[in-house]
């Protein structure tokens, strides 16, 4: 039996309908910002000089490429770290450890991910970078490295909270029958428990390498921000200056409207688009990934 | 975090004034308050915490004057006094004549007022055996000519090229003064790997802690645990460590004049004021902060 709708409820669905149209309307208020600040940049400087390897505002080099070989070190350095050890402990907590260490674990986590990222920043630059230079004899502790497994720690608890929850919600069910059929309990978690909860964990990396991509306070903090084009593996051990760093650190004091802040604003431009890329490719998965599954299912 | 905290004291202040409501340029609704008078002071990072200082010191004295200090960059301020949301601009450079163009445009002469001298403090690691360079070996450094200290007559550790972030007065002063040797037409850049720290206390740290490190700051910020570096302009000597002494003789070659500079001729309030940060009394107070007093009483 259908009520009628109530004055009070017709309210409640407009609102609801509002928040949920608003996002959309905020990213495309984004996007349309970016373009008419940054699109400038295409015309005032000419595209040998926007793709080329010289970053030096102040003399008119605006090379863009150090600036995102940079972020893409940090990010996949950091990706390569936080991924593993996050969902490594996501499935200590979810599977593995007894209910007394997981009722510790979690929280302790998620504590982690309440840290400020300038706590994390200051004590990197303050003790993490000394440490970093003497283990490894490099020339200097401010590096991609030391910048990427600081990010790690920024990321993980992001990752091992939905990872988790994913894994949480395969029925209990589905690891009888594995157990059942005279599966050991490594066996279980890594041929159906994971599969089962793949959608949450992915999302849960895809979350992570958005977050790695975008922070700025610790890369700004800790990387060295010299604008080096890298050459190859040498570069996670050297200076790094990444896009976000660039942005937060020249804003500041640009003149408004003149090339240079063009040229930032067209840098948050291309950071838009790699973060956009990184959510299609991870949506277009996990849409993939539940088609076949449905497929198995049927 | 100095520079947090003197932000956090404008803001504050600028709050106090708006309370107060002067008679400051935009704002003249006050018909109560006849003899309170505003100064809208912005500008110069490097000088933001002397400016604070000054204000501070000379508000106590005159409580029917009050002061409103903010940074932002030595450009901004000046870009703020063209506009006229400002009626003095700190700049730790001299107004380029683009500048002076614009003001002109808006029908402004903008007048200049030397108020202190800084000089830039060249330092290393205490560990470091280096003690003395001259300007071309410095601009050789930065440049990326030298790459280990051994090719200077030091240990054979890789150098470690510290800098501010290239929106600093300090970073523009350094490369045309030092870098190109004040040289016009000289194109030379930083090395790429130069590590760009987005503030005075990061250049600190990592030169205090990395004995590759070789930094520059204003005097003001150098604290003991680094070393600095005696420094001559020529190749022969002598080498000059920078002092007040230094600066004021006009011995060390690396020191520069800050400037505020006053929309066109100031009237009586703001007269008195820029007397009095020259008088005794103000240049005590640049003293205090660690930069040098124009004349040295």
């Amino acid at each position: 039996m259908k009520m009628p709708a109530s004055g009070k409820e017709q309210t409640i669905v407009f609102l609801i309908k509002v928040s949920g149209y608003s996002t959309i309307v905020f990213v495309v208020l984004i996007l349309f910002f970016l373009l008419r600040s940054g699109a400038a940049a295409l015309v005032e400087v000419p595209l040998s000089n926007l793709f080329g390897t010289l970053w030096y505002p102040i003399e008119e080099y605006y090379g863009l490429l150090p600036l995102i070989a940079g972020s893409i070190i940090v990010t996949i350095a950091a990706t390569l770290i936080a991924v593993p050890v996050g969902v490594l402990t996501a499935i200590f907590i979810a599977e593995i450890a007894p209910p007394s260490a997981r009722n510790t674990l979690k929280p302790l986590v998620e504590v982690l991910g309440g840290v400020p990222s300038v706590v994390l920043g200051f004590l990197g630059i303050l003790f993490y970078s000394n440490l970093v230079r003497e283990a490894l004899y490099l020339p200097t502790g401010l590096t991609a490295l030391t910048g990427a497994t600081l990010l790690a720690l920024i990321s993980i608890p992001p990752i091992v909270s939905i990872s988790e929850d994913a894994l949480d919600a395969v029925p209990r069910s589905y690891r009888d029958a594995a157990l059942a059929l005279g599966a050991t309990q490594w066996q279980t978690i890594w041929r159906v428990t994971l599969p089962a909860a793949r959608s949450g964990v992915l999302t849960a990396s895809m979350l992570g390498i958005g977050r790695t991509i975008g922070e700025t306070m610790v890369v700004l903090m800790v990387t060295g921000n010299a604008p080096v084009m890298p050459t190859g593996l040498g570069a996670l051990f050297s200076p790094v200056r990444t896009m976000t760093a660039t942005i937060a650190a020249e804003m500041g004091e640009v003149a408004s409207g003149s090339t240079h802040y063009h040229v930032l604003f067209f840098i948050g431009i291309v950071l838009f688009l790699i973060s956009l890329l990184i959510n299609l490719t991870a949506s277009a998965f996990i849409f993939r990934q539940r088609k076949r599954s449905e497929r198995i299912l049927s | 975090m100095k520079l947090y905290i003197a932000l956090l004291a404008a803001v504050l202040s600028i709050q106090l004034t708006s309370c107060s409501s002067g008679a400051n340029p935009g704002n003249s609704q006050s018909p109560s308050s006849q003899n309170q008078s505003t100064i809208v002071n912005t500008g110069s990072d490097t000088m933001v915490n002397l400016a604070l200082a000054w204000a501070e010191q000379y508000q106590t004295k005159n409580p029917d004057v009050s002061i409103s200090v903010s940074g932002g960059g030595s450009g901004t301020g000046i870009a703020s006094l063209i506009n006229g949301t400002s009626d003095l601009a700190n700049a730790s450079r001299k107004m380029k004549a683009e500048e002076y163009d614009q003001a002109a445009q808006n029908g402004q002469e903008p007048v200049e007022f030397i108020v202190a001298r800084d000089a830039i403090a060249i330092i290393v690691n205490p560990s470091n055996p280096i003690d003395q360079l001259s300007l071309q070996q410095v601009s050789d450094i930065y440049s990326g000519k030298y790459n280990n200290w051994s090719e200077l007559g030091g240990e054979d550790r890789p150098i470690v090229r510290v800098s501010r972030e290239t929106n600093s007065g300090t970073h523009v002063y350094f490369l045309e003064q030092v870098l190109r040797m004040g040289e016009k037409g000289n194109k030379t850049l930083f090395s790429p790997d130069t590590l760009l720290l987005p503030s005075s206390q990061g250049i600190t740290s990592e030169v205090r802690d990395n004995p590759n490190a070789i930094g520059y700051d204003g005097l003001g910020y150098v604290i003991p645990e680094v070393k600095v570096i005696a420094v001559s302009k020529g190749g022969q000597g002598p080498y000059i460590l920078p002092s007040v002494d230094s600066v004021n003789d006009s011995l060390y070659p690396i020191a520069r004049d800050l400037y505020i500079y006053s929309a066109g001729q100031p009237d009586a309030d703001i007269q008195e004021y820029l007397d009095w940060i020259i008088s005794p009394e103000g240049q005590t107070i640049v003293k205090d902060n660690g930069f040098v007093p124009i004349s040295a009483q």
